[in-house]
């Protein structure tokens, strides 16, 4: 069992996990069958915390404004500092013009009383009476070093600059700084506001400000991931229970026919897929929209020209993004096709590892293994360099962004149209905005390959179940045993018919031999009397009583069944025992060990009864693990019993034991066997020779001897060489 | 891990191409903000628009060449981490091939395999980050730090607290955080556990009607499992609010710490600008840097593994002086021979001797335990002897290579193992030098023809991997064809008969008895049936020969042979 269980196993889905770290950008998606219908039905999963996941939403609305205003709010200060900036500098570059100008002038004017003119080659000119009048304004001007309120300083300053602009080429040599109109006018704003000073008391306000929304910010988002913490746990835990619920009474017809390996992946590694992205996803979904709506909003206040800029690479990203991920899915799938083939290959190969050795193919299967490992590098680094230029592209873009707001913005604070802090939250939201595009262009690959995982729970969810006990179904008190087929069908394909017309009757504590080949499709029988099928036509009866008239766990509580597959589970030796009946005492379940002959070998264990079975069971031999599903039956004390001689892989004396304890077992039943001994079948009251899955013969060891059919055929085949002993 | 690196060797070209690279991307990355700085310093406070082209120009640049070598520093360390990957598997493949069954016993298969597949792919992927981020991580912060050094000394104090505060916080987090991971894995393992028990005993539950015990102990994992997974969301709801209120928190103190410092004249706006972009670009290095912390040691204990299967040394290698002519033919004769297992108390076998001939049966039974199988693993050198001899054709078989003493058995496993691919070539795979007519007849003596010829396709039909497509029984009859196939001169049957019903197995002894009467038969049996009409049976009892000799002659003299035929075979049988 083991051994199949591994091979069905087949491990985590390529693709399949949403949020693994590193899985590689472009990964494989899978796509589901019907996406619209699925994801809705998943939906439906989130009802129960549609409280908490509005909370989650109003938080994550709230979080993200305060993290989106706050650049802006940031620039405010910025401009802020650019302003006092500005300001100081034109008052000290005025200051000093004034003072150079005026000594310059005072110097000219003594000049002109003493009535020197001025230097040779100048013209002797006298200044023409605009500037005359605009250096006598000037001179009335008071020193700005000397003047304290701002709104003179910011007069006086407005006054020179009028005066400058009056003033001829040449005379202005002071003046070093262009600037605008606009830009002018802020300095002489900012001058009368903060008299060239810097306004600590209001960026102080504003770093206040700006603490506190942070501050709310990240409560916010803890708040909420507290919050979905919960919900999407709690949802894939009631998902959890539902299928377990729906494998609990699915006809046992599934799980015949379903790989384990494969129930097992859906029910752990497509819930926990979906666990992941109802986990990280959803709010990041949330988040990732409003934050580009919200940034897009943002830029537009700073700037629409500038937000077109940016807007503008958006189709960049998304052609490069898509023609990257295109490609590198491309690869990743046949990356994840060669690894799928090399691991199948060592694990043919190291299992196979003796049969490899003793026929000498080491080299045949290194030759095997490198060919595949050689097609795995190549698709291997071609998967890895197209999902890594990725990034290195991305930031590029975003980096063309980044210049041309630079450049355009640069221009347009030299014309006074944007603040220095403009431009700063301005190439910050540009920057950030980068990632809420990757993480949704991301999210729609893995709510994709979410909703296939749905999916294939939901095939479970909608198998349908066994048909339900009837209301008024029997319950046999005191069963005798007695067990009838009147004209049975049955057929496990519609068109492969197995048994047709089968008519039998088993008196109380009668024993049926079944004989026939490995394979012949004994456990059928048990499928039949267990009810763990259903018939197609004609009726099984248990004590007169057609079986589907009964509660099925009344009539499953009549029969016991030790097979060659023995089930134990993962738990103490006693709890084992005691599965056959719940609330067992102690007493009973080692009345019940020693009548299987197993109560010796259990003392000898380190923990005696308590000793846990490890997973596998390993440690105990396949002969004690028969031998305590015996000690489980006689627990269980069944009034019909089904039984499986076969003591294939259990040592001699061990096999000694096993058959004294099914002797006792078998004492004052009714008794199925799938016999293997033949002193069992030639004592049986009746031999069912099964075939191919089919009972093709029929009656006692005598009867079916003078036939000389099947039976007979088997019989001296199987035990001519005992019989020749015994002639010999 | 550092060990694993020795085999980036091939590549060290490469890498050191791709840490020029990565040097000159972060070079690029670096030089932006201080182009930005300039850029307002000198284009936009003096309202020179020529000169915000230019240097808007010159970002440009330097923006296309960084991103141009790190798309190159991708190419080359995609290149060798996956190179890595490759080398790495090859060699643990080869190793692992060359082992005995020892080694097998002592490392396990199933993790032999995840060490082959699994571990490297990790590895792989971690080199793979390593070169892509780690390399440029440490860069990018080092170098951040000296361009705010450069931009302003002073201001980067603010550093010298955020970044330690940052390094704590999520060391604190991810302390906590790592042991719960592991608890959560380990109740991942007891849901499977539980469905896994319940999917394998369905009817075993459904028959005791324990339906609701299964579901309470599926629920108590499933609620156990839950609660975990809660507990370490909500740990990890902490982590991200954290990170960015430390990151803003630091901008902010460089905003009112620069501005300061630009009231007090020693730093210009540009420059506050640049800062402040150092300051994020050298925290999300960091951040980098601690992922980069949560994964080597995840790497750390694959490379552990696969350096284990590197290092250890088959321990039964081929002789420098080899023995390759032989007089005798078929010839298996064990001299006295003892033999333990690494690590048991007692040996497995003790004092083993007799010899096995050309035309005759040897047949070996005994109980479980008592070294049946061991006995014959021991002939094809799956394990050596502790002391005395084999020989095979006179030849000790330490002798000779392993591939002259194989050649010369047939070996028939007790679990039939059969490979992936058509049934021609399972057969094919004892001899690659036999005629489809050969392969034919191979399958008939296994009496394997009937059930071929049935399938889909005959001998071109395909078996799957692990042969889950055939029964028990069809499997052993292949496995007994693919050792006719290679005619040797010896035939190990090691319990092949066990899936068999009578009837086959005895049409099938018929056939063999013809088709190699010529040649030595080793047949280990559960089945007194299978064994009596040997010419030799040996009654193996705790590892020690207790008795040997014809049915009829142990029937008289052993005891061990009587009980194991009286618990088969009914008395008048035995007669």
């Amino acid at each position: 069992m083991s051994e199949q269980d591994r091979q069905q196993n087949p491990g985590p889905r390529p693709g399949g996990g949403g949020g693994g770290f590193g899985g590689g950008f472009g990964a494989p998606v899978q796509k589901p069958k019907n996406f619209k219908a699925s994801l809705k039905r998943l939906i439906k999963y989130l009802s129960p915390h549609k409280t908490n996941l509005m909370v989650v939403f109003i938080f994550a609305i709230a979080s993200t404004i305060f993290t989106i205003a706050a650049p802006k709010i940031t620039s405010k200060a910025m401009n802020k500092l650019q302003d006092g900036y500005m300001a100081k500098m034109m008052l000290r570059e005025m200051t000093e013009a004034q003072t150079q100008v005026t000594q310059q002038i005072n110097t000219q004017m003594n000049q002109m009383q003493q009535g020197q003119t001025p230097g040779v080659g100048q013209s002797p000119q006298s200044p023409d009476p605009e500037t005359l009048r605009g250096v006598q304004e000037f001179m009335n001007l008071p020193m700005l070093s000397s003047v304290t309120d701002p709104n003179q300083k910011a007069d006086i300053v407005q006054q020179m600059l009028n005066l400058v602009k009056k003033m001829p080429v040449g005379q202005t040599e002071g003046q070093s700084i262009k600037l605008t109109e606009d830009q002018i006018n802020g300095v002489i704003r900012s001058i009368r506001e903060t008299n060239g000073e810097y306004d600590f008391n209001y960026i102080g306000r504003i770093v206040l400000i700006l603490i506190g929304m942070y501050l709310i910010s990240a409560v916010f988002s803890l708040v909420m991931g507290l919050v979905m913490s919960g919900v999407a746990q709690k949802t894939v835990r009631d998902m959890r229970r539902q299928i377990d619920l729906k494998l609990n009474n699915l006809p046992l017809r599934y799980f015949d026919k379903h790989p384990h390996g494969d129930i097992l992946s859906r029910v752990t590694n497509d819930v926990d897929t979906i666990a992941t992205t109802l986990q990280q996803s959803l709010t990041q979904i949330i988040t990732s929209l409003i934050t580009i709506i919200g940034y897009i909003l943002m830029m537009l206040t700073i700037s629409p020209i500038l937000t077109l800029i940016v807007v503008a690479t958006l189709p960049l990203y998304i052609i490069s993004t898509a023609t990257i991920a295109k490609k590198s899915q491309k690869y990743f799938a046949a990356q994840q096709k060669e690894l799928g083939q090399l691991s199948g290959h060592v694990e043919e190969m190291y299992t196979g590892h003796k049969i490899v050795k003793v026929f000498g193919r080491e080299k045949d299967s290194i030759e095997k293994f490198d060919a595949i490992n050689d097609r795995l590098h190549t698709s291997g680094w071609k998967a890895q360099f197209i999902s890594g230029i990725m990034f290195p592209l991305m930031n590029f873009i975003s980096n063309i962004g980044y210049v041309g707001i630079s450049i355009v913005g640069g221009i347009w604070i030299t014309r006074n149209l944007l603040g220095l802090g403009d431009i700063l939250a301005f190439i910050q939201y540009s920057r950030s905005f980068t990632m809420p595009i990757a993480q949704t262009a991301n999210i729609a690959n893995v709510i994709q390959s979410t909703v296939a995982c749905a999916e294939r729970v939901f095939e479970i969810l909608d198998e349908e179940e066994e048909i339900p006990d009837k209301p008024n179904a029997q319950i046999i008190e005191f069963s005798k045993g007695q067990v009838s087929f009147e004209q049975v069908d049955f057929r496990y394909e519609e068109d492969v018919p197995l048994i047709e017309d089968m008519n039998l009757n088993v008196e109380p504590g009668h024993t049926v031999a079944i004989v026939g080949p490995t394979g012949a499709g004994k456990t059928t029988l048990v499928n039949l009397l267990m009810r763990f099928y259903e018939i197609k036509s004609g009726t099984i009866r248990v004590d007169g009583v057609d079986i589907r008239d009964l509660k099925r766990s009344e009539l499953r509580r009549m029969f016991g069944m030790v097979l060659q597959d023995t089930w134990l589970f993962n738990g103490t030796i006693k709890e084992n025992i005691a599965y056959g009946k719940q609330g067992a005492t102690t007493e009973e379940i080692v009345r019940a060990a020693k009548a299987a002959h197993a109560d010796h070998f259990i003392r000898t264990l380190p923990d005696g009864y308590n000793t846990v079975l490890n997973e596998e069971a390993t440690n105990i031999s396949q002969g004690q693990k028969q031998l305590l599903t015996i000690a489980r039956a006689i627990l269980a004390d069944p009034t019909i019993l089904i039984l499986d001689e076969a003591t294939s892989s259990v040592d001699t004396r061990t096999e000694v034991l096993i058959q004294k304890a099914m002797a006792n077992l078998m004492k004052d039943r009714t008794n199925f066997v799938i016999a293997h001994r033949l002193s069992t079948i030639r004592d049986s009251e009746l031999i069912l020779v099964m075939n191919d899955g089919k009972i093709i013969e029929m009656g006692n060891h005598i009867e079916l001897l003078e036939k000389a059919g099947f039976y007979a055929d088997l019989y001296y085949s199987q035990f001519s060489e005992s019989l020749d002993t015994k002639t010999g | 891990m550092l060990n694993l690196f020795k085999y980036l060797k091939p590549y060290s070209a490469m890498i050191a191409g791709a840490l020029v690279l990565i040097f000159l991307q972060t070079l690029g990355d670096l030089y932006l903000p201080t182009l930005m700085s300039d850029i307002i310093n000198d284009g936009v406070l003096h309202g020179d628009t020529d000169k915000i082209m230019q240097i808007g120009g010159f970002m440009l640049l330097v923006a296309g060449g960084g991103a141009l070598s790190s798309i190159l520093a991708t190419y080359l360390s995609s290149r060798s981490a996956v190179g890595l990957g490759t080398i790495l598997r090859s060699k643990v493949f080869k190793v692992v091939e060359s082992y005995s069954l020892h080694e097998f016993d002592k490392l396990g298969t199933a993790t032999l395999i995840t060490r082959t597949t699994n571990d490297i792919n990790q590895i792989q992927m971690v080199t793979v980050m390593i070169l892509r981020m780690m390399v440029s991580a440490p860069m990018m912060a080092v170098g951040g730090i000296i361009m705010a050094l450069q931009e302003d000394k002073e201001l980067t104090w603010v550093l010298a607290v955020a970044i330690p505060v940052l390094t704590i916080v999520i060391a604190l987090i991810a302390s906590r955080m790592i042991p719960l991971f592991r608890l959560v894995q380990v109740k991942i393992d007891r849901i499977n556990l539980v469905l896994r028990e319940k999917l394998t005993g369905i009817r075993v539950i459904r028959a005791f009607n324990t339906v609701e015990l299964e579901m309470k102990r599926f629920n108590d994992a499933n609620v156990d499992l839950t609660d975990n997974y809660i507990k370490v969301n909500k740990i990890m709801a902490y982590m991200m609010p954290s990170i960015m209120l430390i990151m803003n928190f630091t901008s902010l103190a460089v905003l009112w710490f620069g501005g300061i410092r630009i009231s007090n004249g020693s730093m210009d706006l540009g420059a506050l600008a640049a800062f402040t972009q150092y300051a994020m670009q050298i925290m999300f290095s960091m951040l980098m840097l601690s992922v980069m912390f949560i994964m080597v040691p995840r790497a750390q204990a694959a490379a552990v593994r696969i350096n284990e299967v590197l290092d250890t040394i088959p321990e039964i290698t081929d002789p420098s002086k080899r023995i390759d002519s032989f007089t005798e033919k078929g010839h298996v004769q064990f001299r006295d021979v003892t033999f333990s297992y690494h690590g048991a108390e007692e040996p497995a076998l003790s004092n083993i001797s007799f010899a096995a001939h050309p035309g005759k049966v040897t047949a070996i039974i005994g109980s479980t335990g008592s070294g049946k199988s061991t006995l014959i693993n021991l002939i094809p050198r799956f394990y050596d002897v502790d002391s005395g001899s084999i020989l095979v054709d006179g030849v000790d078989v330490r002798e000779m290579t392993q591939e002259t003493l194989r050649a010369k058995i047939g070996f028939v496993p007790q679990r039939s193992q059969l490979f992936s691919g058509t049934i021609k070539e399972n057969i094919r795979f004892g001899n690659e030098q036999i005629t489809d007519e050969e392969i034919k007849h191979a399958a008939e003596i296994a009496q394997a023809s009937d059930f071929i010829e049935n399938f889909e396709g005959g001998f071109e039909h395909h078996i799957t991997q692990g042969g889950t497509n055939v029964s028990g029984g069809q499997k052993q009859r292949l496995s007994i064809a693919r050792a006719l196939a290679r005619k040797p001169e010896v035939y190990i049957f090691d319990d092949s008969f066990s899936a068999l019903d009578f009837k086959t197995d005895a049409r099938l002894r018929g056939a063999l008895k013809k088709e190699i009467a010529e040649e030595t038969v080793i047949i280990v049996a559960q089945r007194v049936g299978t064994v009596m009409d040997a010419d030799n049976i040996i009654v193996l009892d705790k590892g020690q020969i207790s008795g040997m000799g014809t049915h009829k002659e142990l029937l008289a003299t052993n005891d061990v042979y009587r009980e194991i035929v009286a618990s088969q075979l009914s008395e008048e049988e035995i007669a």
